[in-house]
């Protein structure tokens, strides 16, 4: 996979009011291949956000250096080729919503960019048809439910045409229907459209759906690999204050009981099934 | 609450039922969730509970005094009751955390050491070190630490009832699991009564004792925790994830196995599992010896 955000040697320095510096983000060097799906996890304040700012230049390094596609975030003539590259989802979609229709709203960004009408009506239908809000084209953004408020500000993003787009807990504020509606069109823009996603994420289900996912703790990237690997390290897991996905924490206590389920499990069917291999164990005449 | 409806700008074409004939009693020092998907009338009836809205018909009585009520009574009342909002972040304005924490504790008339204590007492109830935090900036937050400190406000005037919007939605696994703790402590340490709110049942199973699920403005499921988080279909016809523990048990019951499906902890679903197993192995044991 040829890589597409590069960090090397990344250092984020805030500089509080009474003269204190923060380090948010420390020593990351980190590559993300295009097409590639990573989820980025770890507590509050651990620089997820910080460090996510910079695939798209609205932070720049106070050291190392950041490369998208190729192009430098330090060099200003670029910033406006970084952006169009990566698009931003936050976690409140209400704060992302600027038009009175939802198509509008999804024009928003080509028509600042003075692009032909017509190109922007396709970019428009493009965006919504992917994300699904093609029948809410006419809707005002308020009467949407918070999960299609949120495919809406990713159709705003989509609009740019970008080749990744950072999800910054994007369905934290949502009802189970709107994760799974948010969560589903993440996945299919990542192996459909082929789209790079970096998702930032506190819940570990969610995470189970990269291909890598990136654990950071004090500013540092402190373990990764893919989800399997991952939530294999449960104590490592648990000294980062971070949780196993449900049917893993489960797994692991049936472990702890002397059931013998395999780490590694993620999912309720895994779970299932291997509880049923235990059950058929038990009471199959040998 | 008796007979509770909500209507908003009725009488115009956008008028909107958003609960209907919804009636509940909470008994003091009592743990009530309440639950239901984007929609569903929850965040109406929170704020008709806290007295910001004026229901349309039936009423909202604080310890016997309509909640709306422009009296003085109605005022103490809702005095007695902590707001947490689902988005705490937009009600922060002071300069400091400590002040924005110290605000309402001040306004009731404590300061100096007292006020003090009480900030760095609100602070450590969600999980924030005092020391660390107390001078820093608002907006040199992260929006994790954000919501802590939010909380640590309302949580700072100890409120009798205690209601809370999604108190969880953006805290890290541990910091949700500490503040749900803390609560539970200070639950059983005073009489304060607790009116959870949320979509995620996971929160609700670690916190309440009752459960009132809303579905389209009308209640679709009320009673012990247990047995309302046990309705998986009732939930998922509400828009709720059922627990994954419970969705497990029901697997495994289905696989042949007995077990109880209400025994929705991780750690108690895992016992449960472990349990149904060696009881099966041992049947199975029993049937080979006496064949």
């Amino acid at each position: 996979m040829a890589p597409f955000i590069e960090t090397r040697g990344l250092y984020h320095v805030f500089r509080l009011e009474d003269g204190r510096q923060i380090a948010a983000v420390r020593a990351v060097d980190l590559t993300i291949g295009r097409g590639e799906f990573v989820a980025l996890i770890g507590p509050n304040g651990s620089g997820k956000s910080t460090l996510a700012r910079h695939f798209n230049a609205l932070l720049l390094p106070t050291s190392g250096s950041v490369w998208v596609d190729g192009l430098s975030t330090a060099d200003p003539a670029n910033l406006w080729r970084i952006r169009r590259r990566v698009g931003m989802v936050f976690q409140n979609p209400e704060n992302q919503i600027v038009a009175s229709t939802v198509e509008e709203d999804v024009a928003f960004g080509p028509e600042n960019r003075a692009l032909p009408p017509a190109e922007i009506r396709q970019r428009v239908d493009d965006a919504l048809a992917l994300v699904g809000l093609r029948d809410q084209r006419t809707t005002p953004p308020q009467m949407l439910s918070g999960g299609q408020k949120q495919l809406l500000a990713v159709a705003g993003a989509l609009a740019a045409r970008p080749d990744c787009i950072v999800f910054d807990e994007p369905t934290s504020m949502l009802d189970p229907r709107g994760r799974h509606q948010v969560m589903d069109t993440i996945r299919r823009l990542n192996s459909e459209a082929g789209l790079t996603v970096v998702l930032i994420t506190q819940a570990m289900e969610e995470a189970t759906a990269a291909r890598r996912i990136l654990a950071m703790d004090r500013g540092r990237i402190v373990l990764q690999g893919d989800p399997r690997a991952v939530f294999a390290q449960e104590e490592r897991l648990a000294d980062l204050g971070l949780e196993l996905p449900p049917m893993a924490d489960i797994a692991r206590r049936l472990r702890q009981h002397g059931v013998p389920v395999s780490p590694g499990i993620l999912s309720l069917t895994e779970l299932t099934r291997a509880l049923e291999a235990e059950l058929r164990a038990g009471v199959t005449p040998c | 609450m008796e007979s509770l409806s909500h209507i908003f700008a009725a009488g115009t074409p956008l008028r909107r039922e958003a609960l209907r004939d919804v009636n509940f009693r909470v008994e003091t020092g009592e743990r009530v969730g309440i639950a239901g998907h984007t929609g569903s009338g929850k965040s109406t009836l929170v704020q008709l509970l806290a007295g910001l809205l004026k229901p349309t018909a039936g009423q909202v009585l604080l310890d016997g005094v309509p909640a709306h009520g422009h009296n003085t009574t109605a005022r103490d009342r809702r005095r007695r009751m902590g707001m947490g909002f689902q988005y705490p972040e937009d009600q922060i304005f002071e300069g400091t955390v400590f002040r924005e924490v110290a605000f309402g504790p001040r306004n009731a008339g404590l300061k100096g050491k007292e006020l003090q204590a009480r900030v760095t007492w609100a602070l450590g109830m969600v999980g924030l070190d005092a020391d660390t935090v107390m001078e820093r900036v608002p907006y040199t937050l992260s929006g994790g630490e954000t919501r802590r400190v939010a909380l640590a406000s309302t949580i700072a005037l100890q409120p009798e009832v205690l209601i809370l919007d999604e108190p969880t939605a953006g805290l890290d696994p541990r910091g949700r699991d500490e503040l749900l703790t803390q609560i539970g402590d200070w639950h059983t340490r005073t009489d304060l009564t607790l009116i959870v709110v949320s979509h995620d049942l996971t929160v609700l199973a670690r916190t309440v004792d009752r459960v009132i699920v809303l579905r389209g403005g009308r209640v679709s499921a009320s009673g012990p925790v247990r047995h309302v988080l046990s309705g998986t279909a009732t939930l998922r016809e509400s828009g709720l994830d059922p627990l994954p523990s419970v969705l497990l048990l029901e697997q495994v019951r289905a696989g042949g196995a007995s077990v109880r499906i209400d025994r929705f902890l991780p750690e108690e679903a895992a016992a449960e599992i472990a349990r149904a197993l060696e009881a099966g192995t041992r049947s199975h044991v029993t049937r080979r010896e006496s064949a």
